[in-house]
């Protein structure tokens, strides 16, 4: 089964097509993630904060 | 209005958008791991190998649905982009902000791709050819409608800007698409024609058919999660983002 990955001469070509969508495709969510983490974090120092002014 | 239609307005509110949004990423990522999952055993397991091209053509199942989808996420953006301009609503703004970064994402690697698919096939890594240039002239415009957006601080006036940057933009997309019958050059035609059959193998039709599927839900589920983002972000002085985030007022 493994045979049919073989992708003779051209096996760069289309495992670096593969590969490099791939990675772009893990990446970008992954990065999404930790952006919306950031901005939750953020709101809450901000209105902890705030509410540690008003009191 | 009758209760037996959805009053889509009530959606124009990114506070009763937020929830929905996050079942739709959930759901579109779903079917998104699953499509790409059959579509890349499709791919690399049941298509046969090309009698001219050998293994290389295989490049075909990432590189035509990869350039669709910028094609497509552009005019879904410049559709957002119209509507915002038309009813004035925040979300089609974010709408349209969200999915830039994936419609960029896709436009590079089309061109990355079709470079490595040129390579062993034409000889050349890149050539000035009408639908390469194109392609990358989108790319420039996704770059360009991002600078262009956080350049503005003033939110609703980079919302305008930006619009008519995407609207004036989408002159492009026609361009690239009808690029390979108007102007003779080293790209080949469409391989799917809207008005003719197919010149593929039915399964290197349906592998590559199930791969868009599969980044059409992928760019729909990461759009959302982004968009939840963008909403946060733009509405985070607003009582219901901060009983969200938990630091309650």
């Amino acid at each position: 089964m493994l045979e049919k990955l073989d992708m003779g001469k051209h096996a760069l070509y289309v495992w670096g097509s593969f590969g490099v969508t791939a990675l772009f495709m893990i990446i970008e969510p992954l990065l999404l993630r930790s952006r919306s983490q950031q901005i939750r974090k953020r709101i809450a120092r901000v209105a902890r904060l705030e509410q540690e002014v008003n009191q | 209005m009758s209760s037996r239609f959805i009053n889509w307005f009530k959606f124009s509110s990114p506070a009763t958008f937020y929830p929905l949004a996050h079942r739709i990423c959930v759901i579109s990522a779903v079917i998104a791991v699953v499509l790409i999952a059959i579509g890349l055993y499709m791919s690399f397991f049941v298509a046969p190998t090309d009698y001219k091209q050998g293994e290389g053509y295989r490049i075909i199942f990432v590189h035509v649905p990869a350039s669709w989808m910028s094609m497509f996420i552009y005019l879904v953006m410049a559709g957002w982009a119209a509507l915002g301009l038309v009813f004035n609503t925040r979300l089609s703004a974010m709408m349209a902000q969200a999915l830039a970064p994936t419609g960029a994402m896709f436009a590079f690697l089309s061109l990355w791709t079709g470079s490595f698919w040129g390579k062993p096939m034409w000889g050349t890594w890149w050539v000035w050819d009408a639908r390469i240039t194109s392609e990358l002239i989108l790319l420039f415009l996704y770059l360009g409608y991002m600078a262009l957006r956080s350049a503005i601080d003033d939110p609703r006036r980079g919302d305008r800007a930006s619009a008519i940057l995407l609207l004036v933009g989408v002159v492009n997309v026609p361009i690239i698409y009808y690029s390979v019958k108007w102007w003779n050059t080293l790209h080949q035609g469409s391989t799917i024609k809207m008005n003719a059959e197919s010149t593929m193998d039915d399964t290197m039709l349906l592998a590559m058919l199930i791969m868009t599927l599969g980044f059409w839900a992928y760019s729909i589920a990461v759009a959302m999660s982004r968009v939840r983002s963008i909403i946060l972000e733009r509405e985070r002085s607003a009582n219901w983002v901060r009983d969200l985030v938990g630091g309650g007022t």
